[in-house]
């Protein structure tokens, strides 16, 4: 019987988690100098956790790994992390000090049942939460801090798609629909399914105009919102905080020369959105997104703290970014004639050379699996040769130190 | 052709159907134990007979092409398994009843948007744990627990659960059980149902036809649970020092009735036919619920209970699921022996678990292993290193999956005279199970309830001996 991986899996192989390292680095320290600091969130959590209304939508929820725990009698689930903010912010309440502003980040991964298998069911993401500032500098910090990252990455060019949950909800109850169908509108929304919004009728016909310009033109200014402003009329005081808001990131991030573009229906994923929301496209594929999510907090049980944040998508970055970390400090060494002496000194060189920053290969015979830029040959005697694969040139060495002079003096 | 058939409260109905449409089924009827009864007009159909809820399962996977069942079990299953292959092919005119989400009238709410704000944590009890679940999650409830059991989901509220998902022939059919009905989830009816794959490719047109076109009259409507008489079902006043105990319905019923009796304890309402599934126990300080002896381990577990008879067999399965449960037996009773054995059948040449892993390598096959103990079962597996193994959950009638549609059995049996008539062959004897008194450990440290627990218990080991 021969073993596969689970239906949709991912094995990441040596050269992916090159790939994997270098996303999740450039991540890392992106997110140090801007003063967040590292989380790592168990696995496992309660399906409780995510149940709150509010928090993941009911077809979320639906695809959700959960099962009973080895005491689980009682009939409470635990489930696969299926998101990396509510964690977060369950971290948050339980174990940090709750004044002032607090900047976490994570890498991790998330298990989301899909039907056919063709798909992940295990994604990894990098996350970064922003909580305690309801300031509009605070969603910029969080798009500059991505664009960051994704052009340290090398990939591009980005578009940062903006919309706002609050100015969504309140488009909806508007609207005039009754909460069980402003739920479900806004659960399709959510799906990203914008028809769903865009099928609604208004008799109003200042919110109709402003329903026309927001679900079916796309703004890339803050002149966009002050058109949707004007053609509000009478219904424009509901809107004005949502809009302000709104309208203080799109202000911020164009004079910090970031491209992007206000699309109402942008805002796929979660319903714990409160504020704007942002997507990171590239090349029309969603790299990432995030949004301003006031209302979390206080519905995961924990005060009245606004918060947003984002997560950038690992499994589409490695389809996007090209690393290759050249094999200049690669090192391949061999003992020839196998004898114990020989042997012992090509280990001793071998933790010589590993101590100066080199990976060092033990040559086992057999052809390796990777390059190496240089390969060091022990012969009888201890004596040593070093070949430089880039030019195919040979020279002697008496020992380590000479090896190394020799490496670096090339370079 | 095959065609799975349900056993219990469709079987008259689903027999006279058949019988009007022209298939005159031998030995499909309440009295019959053939698990396969034949059809003389239509010589290429192979029926056999499963409990109810095993149906859709089996038409879902392929093992049957064509099944017939509630309505109630293909949503059970659907709403886990969205993409199974199960097409629902049209109703069949009976059996109809409908599925409620009801609380307990003490609960003092009367719908679903009321559930959180009354209760902090909602415990959904029922026998459809995956449409529990769904109602659950599309009612956005926010900390809730869904403890599936084997039947009398009724009896749990208020005490032992906040809602429960049951079927019953009418929203006023609930009201004798003092429950409240908050949602009607389903309007369930039997309903014909087919394999996708099958329906692609294999003809069965003539039995369609006959089926589609074939109505029977059908009975009276249907009860929530075999409880009869006039006695009110309403739930007293909760006495918080007062000795839960759980007696178990079913198999058991009639052996614990005699044990009681023996013991001098008077119970007459839980005598057969059961009346009340809340007697009146002649021992002062008890109170009793009669539920199904399966569910009786989590629900001591969970605190619900103080004592309840059940059997080694389920306590077993509990604790090999939740090895720190807590659980434990106080008296062995003595009473409903029954070996807990592996089985497979005759035409397979095997006669241990050693030779049963090497007969799977050498085919290739991954041992599908029936069984109603899931966690035995899973736990012979496992320590028997069968590789690639499935467990497949029954609810009973286990023994009519050998050979075609299992592999291996773990299944009770008292004299094996059932197993050897259906060409069965024991291979393992993996322990014995007698009825015991079970109790949550934490239940002995309460100084209220000690003195009444010691009392029973003292009973329950003198009349054992």
């Amino acid at each position: 019987m021969r073993v596969h991986k689970c239906r949709g899996m991912v094995d990441l192989l040596p050269d992916d988690m090159v790939r994997f390292r270098h996303i999740e680095e450039v991540f890392r320290d992106s997110c140090l100098k801007h003063g967040y600091g590292e989380i790592r969130t168990p696995t496992l959590e309660y399906l409780h956790l995510f149940t709150a209304s509010g928090t993941l939508t009911p077809a979320m929820l639906g695809r959700v790994y959960s099962f009973l725990d080895w005491d689980g009698w009682s009939g409470e689930r635990v489930v696969l992390r299926p998101d990396g903010t509510i964690p977060t912010v369950r971290l948050f309440l339980e174990s940090v000090n709750q004044e002032g502003t607090t900047r976490l980040f994570y890498v991790a991964n998330t298990f989301t049942f899909e039907e056919t298998g063709t798909e992940r069911r295990e994604r990894w993401q990098c996350g970064a939460e922003l909580i305690g500032s309801n300031l509009a500098s605070a969603d910029v910090e969080l798009v500059l801090l991505a664009s960051e990252v994704l052009s340290r990455l090398g990939v591009g060019p980005l578009v940062v798609r903006l919309s706002h949950g609050g100015l969504i909800k309140t488009l909806l109850s508007e609207l005039g629909l009754e909460a069980e169908k402003q739920a479900e509108v806004f659960d399709h929304l959510l799906e990203g399914d914008a028809r769903a919004l865009g099928d609604v009728g208004t008799e109003d016909p200042n919110l109709a105009r402003a329903l026309r310009v927001l679900m079916h033109v796309k703004g890339n200014s803050s002149g966009y919102l002050e058109n949707v402003r004007a053609l509000l009329g009478d219904a424009l005081p509901r809107f004005q905080a949502d809009l302000d808001e709104l309208t203080k990131a799109v202000e911020l991030l164009a004079a910090m020369g970031c491209t992007f573009e206000i699309d109402m229906t942008s805002g796929r994923g979660f319903e714990y959105y409160t504020g704007a929301m942002f997507q990171f496209c590239v090349s029309g594929e969603r790299v990432g997104g995030g949004g301003r999510y006031d209302d979390l907090i206080p519905l995961v049980g924990g005060p009245s703290l606004p918060a947003s944040g984002f997560a950038l998508y690992m499994d589409t970055l490695m389809e996007l970014v090209e690393f290759e970390p050249g094999n200049d400090r690669s090192v391949l060494i061999a003992a020839h004639r196998g004898g114990t002496d020989e042997v012992q000194t090509a280990f001793e060189v071998a933790a010589d050379l590993r101590e100066a920053g080199y990976a060092v290969e033990m040559d086992m015979g057999q052809p390796s699996t990777s390059s190496h830029r240089w390969s060091v040959s022990v012969s009888k005697g201890g004596a040593l040769s070093l070949t430089d694969q880039a030019t195919g040139k040979t020279r002697k060495a008496s020992a380590s130190a000479n090896l190394l002079d020799l490496m670096e003096g090339a370079k | 052709m095959k065609l799975a058939l349900p056993k219990g409260r469709l079987l008259k109905d689903t027999a006279a159907l058949l019988e009007a449409a022209g298939l005159g089924l031998a030995e499909y009827d309440e009295k019959s134990r053939s698990y396969r009864p034949q059809s003389d007009e239509f010589t290429s159909l192979s029926p056999k007979v499963f409990q109810e809820k095993d149906v859709p399962i089996q038409v879902a996977v392929g093992n049957y092409d064509l099944g017939i069942c509630g309505l109630d079990w293909v949503t059970e299953l659907l709403s886990k398994y969205p993409s199974a292959d199960l097409v629902e092919l049209g109703e069949l005119g009976y059996g109809k009843g409908g599925l409620y989400v009801a609380a307990s009238v003490r609960a003092g709410i009367s719908s679903l948007d009321e559930v959180d704000g009354r209760f902090e944590r909602v415990r959904m009890v029922s026998e459809y744990p995956n449409l529990a679940e769904f109602v659950a999650l599309q009612h956005r409830l926010r900390r809730f627990s869904v403890l599936p059991v084997w039947g009398a989901a009724e009896v749990y509220p208020p005490e032992c659960a906040e809602l429960v998902l049951v079927r019953a022939a009418s929203a006023n059919g609930l009201a004798r059980h003092g429950l409240v009905p908050l949602a009607k989830v389903l309007a369930s009816t039997t309903v014909l149902v087919a394999n996708r794959n099958s329906l692609a490719e294999a003809d069965m047109g003539g039995l369609l036809a006959r089926l589609r076109t074939t109505r029977v009259r059908t009975r009276q409507s249907e009860r929530l649970s075999p409880v009869g008489g006039a006695t009110s079902e309403s739930p007293e006043e909760h006495n918080g020092n007062a000795v839960r105990l759980a007696l178990p319905d079913g198999h058991q019923q009639r052996h614990t009735v005699r044990f009681l009796a023996k013991a001098g304890i008077d119970i007459g309402e839980y005598d057969e036919p059961l009346k009340t599934r809340r007697p009146r126990i002649g021992l002062d300080g008890i109170s009793v619920k009669v539920i199904r002896p399966q569910d009786m381990p989590a629900q001591v577990a969970n605190g619900n209970f103080d004592l309840a008879v059940t059997g080694e067999d389920w306590l077993r399965d509990h604790l090999y699921r939740f090895p720190s449960s807590p659980v434990e037996r106080m008296v062995n009773l003595g009473f409903g022996t029954v070996r807990i054995v592996a089985v497979v059948s005759e035409r397979i040449p095997v006669h241990d678990a050693a030779e049963l892993r090497g007969y799977a390598l050498r085919s290739l096959l991954q041992i599908r292993v029936a069984s109603e103990y899931v966690n035995i079962a899973d736990k012979y597996a496992r320590d028997n290193h069968l590789a690639g193994y499935r467990v497949i959950p029954t609810w009973g009638a286990s023994e009519a999956f050998l050979p075609e549609d299992a592999d291996l059995l773990i299944e009770n049996t008292e004299t094996g005279a059932t197993l050897r008539k259906h060409k069965l062959r024991i291979i393992d004897d993996l322990f014995e199970s007698s009825a015991c008194v079970i109790t949550h450990k934490g239940a002995l440290s309460d100084s209220r309830k000690v003195p009444t627990i010691e009392r029973a218990i003292e009973v329950m080991k003198r009349t054992a001996a």
